[in-house]
């Protein structure tokens, strides 16, 4: 299990969180202008890099604020959280 | 004592292949069969980077059905479940296919709907399908605890008779053995680490052994073609993440079909041995570590529990994890790609294994044609810029 430093709440298990995905995802700016493919882009692909990830992950049992978190996909070291 | 014989050869890569397959799991394994069997391409090399269906294909639970909700799903894994049913022969392997029936148990109305829903469309496809009331369910399975006390109530289950389980390794060795015998290589210890890419064309792997040229490069990589697409310059919708599953010490038969429960994600079975084989959904988090974490296989032994009071004082023998590929509608994706010459076929997620036949069978004939199989032009990348996904969350939500 991971252990998470939540900023809020101090070193939490894994599972009093919710995992959030790839962190950073914006909804696009002008989006009556997108393209059906930036469209995919923005609804279904995500970066699945092997190594360090920027992730959300949410404190539902606890401070229930989202973080972003870096953590690496092989190791599952984590850098400090935001 | 000599050692038995080799089933395949353990040959070095040639400067060249009219078709290089990425990937010696069982998808690579049954392309390079199909590629030769049925459209007599044998100048064909496949590029394993550990050794022969080390990857999920050797950590997987070996579940196999057909029985998904939609038209295109239907149509594919079901082509798939027919070769099941003559592959041992084919293959001249025992596969230990044994179609023992797959129960999917329902713990809430909006199961017991969904269910049926999914049986009535199986047959309208023509895969077999029926539901069972509670009491139904427990003359199926005895074993499996239906007092309407229970902390996940059984109110009955779909069956499909036809599904089932086979040896994983059989499978692969078969598959192996006969590509071996067309002449294809299969190639052990190759990292493929890149691609030359030239107008728009597939020319070559880079690999950890060197520079194999290619007419044809078909990515079967699993939880790992995220990484090897990108460096194709090819984003896909994909995301990887561990999956894990355990086996208990050994048993005398207990446990004679396959029991799967969406609802409180645990499905079992009791293989060939005796050992029990249970499975659990995806550990959240994305990962390439092939482990997840113990709180999983906790939640999971304790919905076990809750279905089989039987089994309260089973050990666990051991426990492992694979990496698997997950599409945002949880099917497939086959096909072509914006590279001339190279194909993907990935996002089969944790319900693979069932499709090793009916998956090679089609894209070994997209590779070679260069166009879909039938079956697969719904799967291709395109999809998820049309919007016409194949949506199989329900039939697909726990890991099999
Ligand atoms: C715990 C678990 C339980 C499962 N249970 C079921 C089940 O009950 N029923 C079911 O239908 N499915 C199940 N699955 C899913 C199924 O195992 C997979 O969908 C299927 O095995 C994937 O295809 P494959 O066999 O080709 O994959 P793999 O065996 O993973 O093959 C991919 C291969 O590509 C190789 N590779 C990766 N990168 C490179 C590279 N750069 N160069 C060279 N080679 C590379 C890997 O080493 C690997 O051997 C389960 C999976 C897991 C992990
Ligand atoms: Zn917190």
């Amino acid at each position: 299990m991971l252990l998470i430093d939540c900023p809020h709440c101090g070193p939490r298990d894994e599972n009093e969180f919710r995992y959030g995905g790839q962190a950073g995802i914006a909804y696009p700016e002008r989006p009556a202008e997108l393209t059906d493919d930036e469209w995919a882009g923005y609804v279904f692909r995500r970066d699945n890099p092997k190594g360090w990830f920027h992730e959300r992950w949410f404190h539902a049992h606890g401070c229930r604020v989202w973080l972003t978190v870096e953590r690496h996909t092989v190791t599952h070291e984590i850098r400090k959280p935001r | 004592m000599t050692h038995p014989d080799f089933l395949w050869r353990d040959p070095d890569p040639k400067p060249s292949y009219d078709v290089v397959i990425v990937g010696g799991g069982g998808h690579g394994l049954a392309t390079a069969y199909y590629l030769a069997a049925n459209h007599g391409l044998t100048n064909v090399a496949v590029l394993e980077k550990g050794w022969l269906a080390g990857g999920n294909m050797a950590r997987n639970t070996t579940i196999i059905r057909s029985n998904y909700l939609w038209d295109e799903s239907a149509a594919i894994y079901e082509h798939s479940l027919k070769l099941w049913e003559g592959l041992s022969e084919e293959l001249d392997y025992d596969l230990m296919f044994s179609q023992r029936g797959v129960l999917n148990l329902a713990h809430s109305l909006g199961d017991v709907r969904e269910g049926r829903r999914r049986v009535n469309a199986n047959r309208l496809n023509g895969v077999d399908a029926e539901w069972l009331d509670a009491d139904e369910v427990r003359k199926f399975c005895p074993i499996v605890n239906v007092s309407s006390s229970a902390r996940h109530p059984v109110l009955g289950a779909t069956l499909q008779r036809r599904g089932g389980i086979a040896k994983h390794d059989h499978v692969a060795w078969a598959l192996a053995r006969k590509a071996d015998a067309y002449g294809i290589d299969l190639i052990q210890g190759c990292e493929v680490t890149g691609f030359d890419i030239e107008g728009g064309r597939v020319r070559a792997v880079r690999t950890s052994r060197g520079r194999i040229a290619a007419g044809k490069v078909a990515l079967a990589s699993a939880g790992h073609t995220s990484v090897l697409a990108e460096r194709a310059g090819i984003p896909l919708p994909l995301q990887s993440h561990p999956l894990q599953a355990l086996v208990s010490e050994l048993l005398e038969p207990v446990l004679d079909c396959v029991v799967m429960s969406n609802a409180v994600h645990v499905y079992v079975s009791q293989a060939h041995k005796g050992e029990l084989v249970m499975g659990a959904g995806i550990d959240a988090y994305n990962s390439y570590g092939q482990r997840g974490a113990f709180h999983v296989i906790e939640a999971q032994m304790a919905a076990a529990l809750e279905l089989f009071p039987i089994f309260s004082r089973v050990r666990v023998l051991r426990t492992w994890a694979g990496i698997v590929d997950v599409s945002p509608d949880a099917s497939p994706i086959i096909g072509r790609t914006p590279v001339e010459g190279l194909y993907v076929n990935a996002g089969w997620g944790t319900g693979g294994f069932k499709a090793t036949p009916g998956s090679g069978w089609v894209y070994a004939h997209t590779i070679a044609h260069d166009e879909p199989h039938p079956l697969a032009v719904p799967f291709a990348l395109e999809r998820f810029t049309t919007g016409a996904l194949i949506d199989e969350h329900g039939a697909a939500a726990v890991a099999h």
